[in-house]
């Protein structure tokens, strides 16, 4: 019973008048909307809220997945590991067919390395309690909500055996990042459910201070159409912005304290590249020195590729997840581009835009 | 990558707990929670409980949706099991 409760919240009977709310709206000027989620893409896709959007609203798809902004530097890093003997390399899924420079760590596998999917941070480690005579290393990719389990894991390591391949970035700075680059094309940004939940809805008080509204809104159909209702709501009443927070049931007013407490304690703020955009300042988390010996990077004494190409030739994923283009407008989408034989990392993962607009194509 | 999932602790051992949804149990961990008891519904996350679902939000949440969108139920949310 209490299952179907949450329910409630892909009831077609509740969002039902939500679309139709949403289908018929008028706006005062013609207006630009972004999530910064890779989940919030996969359910708009999914759900088909983006044909309900009536015109003059936009909404497009910010840098929200965080394999689609892992640069082709860090997975070559991934590659060089792999390649060494006796490494077992662990990573998500969707790091598997990222591709960097002519291959992937798929094709690895098939030419014979060691690369193992895992779903939790944990199963990197217990192979590495399995297996003591190789050494684990595990390629870390995300943002807020999977660092916290990556710190929570690197904190239990009793193991020498085991390192980390660090690919993480935080979200804020690139939402001030984005705010300064689209000069004012931006009227307001839903924000990512599940990194609030660590952030807390004060986390964006640095929204509140630049003039934008911003929801934060679930992942539920009724969840987004209830998002974009009221970020647009906001955005006609106008200044001062507060902002919302949409879904009360898991993100509260300070976030989750604890997991920023283990981020904070074995990782430190540093630069870094997201893949077609460049450099954002504190943008990227490393390793504190008290935990340098799980760097793999340090540990195996890895560099870099210098010639690893972020953006394919042909690929425009650089400018979709800048929001500045849609899917739809790269000529390979569908036809050189495909989930099968992807071009770009935004068709590889399952929360890349161009995946999930393929994947929930109107046919 | 990101898809958490709702689920509810069906036992739990310091910071080990099993958790169930729609009939599949899994083991997760609970060191970024504090305060988690068992039959608490908590989002999943890489192997990690990342936060509990606040029943009575969600209720407020649906609330005010309804009153604001004049959206249906089609069932009475009140009427479930309670925890
Ligand atoms: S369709 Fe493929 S090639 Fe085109 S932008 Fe998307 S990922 Fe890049």
């Amino acid at each position: 019973m209490d299952e179907k409760f949450f329910d409630s919240f892909h009831d077609p009977v509740i969002a039902g008048p939500l679309a139709e709310r949403l289908s018929s709206l008028e706006t005062s000027r013609p207006l630009t909307l972004m999530h910064v989620c890779g989940t919030h893409e996969h359910s708009l896709a999914k759900a088909g809220i983006r044909s309900m959007l009536p015109p003059g609203l936009r909404l497009v798809a910010g840098p929200g997945c965080p394999v689609c902004v892992c640069p082709a530097s860090d997975i070559s890093l991934a590659i060089q590991a792999a390649r060494l003997p006796g490494v077992i390399l662990t990573t998500f899924g969707d790091m598997f067919r990222v591709p960097s420079g002519d291959t992937t760590l798929e094709l690895l596998k098939a030419e014979g390395a060691d690369v193992r999917v895992v779903y939790s941070p944990l199963d990197a480690l217990s192979i590495a309690m399995d297996e003591p005579e190789r050494e684990v290393v595990f390629m870390a990719v995300g943002f807020e909500t999977t660092i916290a389990p990556i710190a929570a894991a690197i904190r239990t390591v009793s193991v020498s055996n085991f390192s980390v391949i660090t690919s993480l970035r935080v979200v804020p700075p690139a939402l001030k990042f984005l705010l300064e680059r689209s000069e004012g094309v931006l009227d307001g940004f839903i924000l990512p459910g599940h990194v609030s939940i660590v952030l807390g809805r004060e986390g964006y008080s640095f929204l509140e201070d630049a003039g934008i509204p911003g929801v934060i809104a679930g992942f539920e159909p009724v969840d987004m159409l209830h998002g974009i209702l009221e970020l647009v709501r906001m955005v006609e009443a106008g200044p001062p912005f507060e902002t919302a927070n949409l879904y009360k049931r898991v993100v509260t007013e300070e976030g989750n304290r604890k997991a920023r407490e283990l981020i904070d304690g074995v990782f430190e703020v540093s630069d870094s590249n997201w893949r077609g955009i460049g450099s954002i300042p504190g943008s990227g988390l490393r390793l504190r020195a008290e935990f340098s010996r799980f760097d793999a990077v340090e540990k195996m004494n890895l560099s870099p590729d210098p010639n690893a190409v972020d953006v394919m030739p042909g690929c425009i994923c650089h400018k979709v997840i800048l929001g500045e283009a849609e899917s739809e407008d790269c000529p390979l989408f569908g036809t050189g581009c495909t989930p099968r034989m992807p071009v770009g990392p935004c068709m590889v993962s399952s929360e890349g835009t161009c995946r999930a607009r393929y994947q929930y194509r109107q046919v | 990558m990101c898809l958490a999932i709702p689920m509810r602790i069906t036992q739990m051992e310091g910071d080990d707990a099993v958790v169930e949804a729609g009939g599949i149990k899994k083991k997760v961990r609970l060191d970024l929670l504090d305060g988690v008891v068992e039959g608490d519904y908590i989002l999943i996350h890489t192997g990690y409980a990342i936060e509990k679902l606040d029943k009575a939000e969600a209720l407020e949440t649906l609330e005010l949706i309804k009153q604001v969108y004049r959206a249906g139920m089609t069932h009475d949310p009140e009427s479930g099991s309670g925890s």
